[in-house]
């Protein structure tokens, strides 16, 4: 194998950079991204930045330097249009085609918007650094979606004194994702810190001056959406490589023969958990590109890619850190602390398994047992 | 190897010292990573490493003589 191309320059694609020159891989290395910007990390979008803690330079993943270490022929700014599997050639919007032997796909997820004009989303780095202007003492922000992006953005923007209104359809927020009860315990710190929280209400778009619910309107100076994402892979469309909400891929991470995805855009069966996933963590794009560079470069070692998902969240003063797969669990069980202080550790069952851990303000040391718990498959019955 | 760690950055994930017992460990109290060695021996190099690709918050730093 003598050229390799990474798709996609962000987490992920970097990881798998990496990978590749540190095992070994002396031929040519492409990594191609669609934004400017060299690969910085998106975490801090809608928390340091966003506040204005951080100057935008301090997302930087790596230095010049260390870039140019792994002597890449990078390109940015240039966005994949194409993948012909038979020539092998990845097709770019300005007509190149760029041979590769080896591929790996990291393109990512994009915002879903809502028809209509003049509404932020926060993806990129120049989305966060757009909304952070506008937010000024007293500004009156619509948030539509209270998931964790939602919500944190919400969190920040208290901070900064805006008035805020945050707009979900569904009853309780996040309760999808880490049950009920904690979706409550989560909204009501919204409430205490001021955001108007209204639940069970559909936005069907926005309009100049805020958003549009069926037919009443809801004024407000600026509007974030954030109800989601869209995995990047219509440019996949036609290329033979199976495509459903993601790049599908078998436990390996690949897609294809020489074929692999890694981070947002990847739906891949994760055999811990018996089940394809499509993890949006940013933990994952680290480890996924790791992992499929590695299987890319030694196909006759080739290991299953079977992490435990974890991801964390800031809002207020609250730390979440969470570990393991919680949708669709059977039972949420709140095993130390107190869901009234905030300070807490939940446990989640799916069938007669440790599937997920919570916690809220706990030391984080104390979940790390739980993530052992959940690598090893361990039955429910023994966690009391 | 000389491992820097960029103390601010640090989001008290724990990849570290999961991936780097000997070299990395997190305090009790907010979870934030602690170097226990950062001039590790060669014997530790590809467990560094993979730490530091891990991290998730490009906190740890190697500089590789």
């Amino acid at each position: 194998m003598n050229r390799i191309v990474i798709v996609g320059a962000s987490a992920a694609g970097l990881a798998a950079a990496e990978t590749l020159r540190r095992e070994g891989f002396g031929g040519s290395l492409t990594l191609i991204g669609e934004e400017i910007e060299p690969p910085y990390d998106r975490p801090p979008l809608s928390k340091q930045i966003l506040a204005s803690t951080w100057d935008a330079e301090r997302l930087a993943l790596r230095t010049l330097d260390q870039l140019t270490a792994l002597r890449l022929d990078l390109r940015l700014g240039a966005r994949a249009i194409g993948l012909d599997q038979k020539e092998r050639t990845i097709r770019l919007a300005d007509g190149t085609d760029v041979p590769y032997d080896g591929l790996i796909v990291a393109t990512g997820v994009r915002p879903r918007r809502l028809p209509g004009p003049g509404a932020h989303v926060l993806r990129t780095v120049r989305d966060a650094l757009d909304l952070r202007k506008s937010l000024r003492p007293g500004t009156r922000l619509a948030i539509v979606g209270a998931g964790f992006l939602g919500a944190e953005c919400a969190a920040v923007a208290r901070g900064l004194g805006c008035e805020v209104v945050l707009l979900e359809p569904a009853p309780v927020p996040l309760a999808h994702a880490v049950g009920e009860q904690i979706g409550q315990v989560l909204s009501q710190a919204h409430r205490d810190h001021g955001v108007d929280l209204r639940t069970g209400v559909t936005v069907t778009g926005v309009t100049g001056t805020g958003v549009q619910l069926g037919h009443e309107s809801l004024a407000a100076d600026e509007v974030l959406v954030a109800i989601g994402s869209a995995p990047n892979t219509e440019w996949l469309l036609g290329s033979g490589l199976e495509i459903d909400d993601g790049v599908v891929c078998d436990e390996y991470s690949a897609a294809a023969p020489d074929v692999y995805a890694a981070g947002d855009v990847a739906r891949w069966h994760n055999p811990l958990f018996g089940v394809a996933m499509r993890i949006e963590h940013r933990t994952n794009a680290a480890e996924q590109g790791l992992a499929a560079a590695r299987n890319l470069l030694n196909p006759q070692a080739r290991k299953p890619f079977a992490p435990v998902p974890y991801f964390w969240s800031d809002q207020y003063d609250l730390k979440i850190h969470a570990y393991g797969y919680l949708r669709g669990h059977d039972e949420v069980e709140v095993v130390e602390g107190s869901l009234a202080d905030r300070r807490f550790l939940a446990a989640y069952r799916k069938g007669d398994r440790v599937v997920g851990a919570l916690a809220v303000g706990m030391p984080p040391k104390a979940i790390r047992p739980w993530r052992q718990a959940i690598a090893l498959s361990t039955p429910w019955k023994d966690i009391r | 190897m000389r491992v820097e760690f960029d103390e601010p950055k640090c989001v008290a994930a724990g990849q570290c010292a999961m991936v780097a017992p000997d070299i990395f460990d997190q305090r009790d109290d907010d979870g934030v990573a602690i170097v226990l060695d950062a001039t590790p021996g060669p014997e530790h190099f590809d467990e560094v490493r993979e730490a530091a690709a891990v991290c998730p918050a490009a906190a740890i730093r190697l500089v590789e003589a």
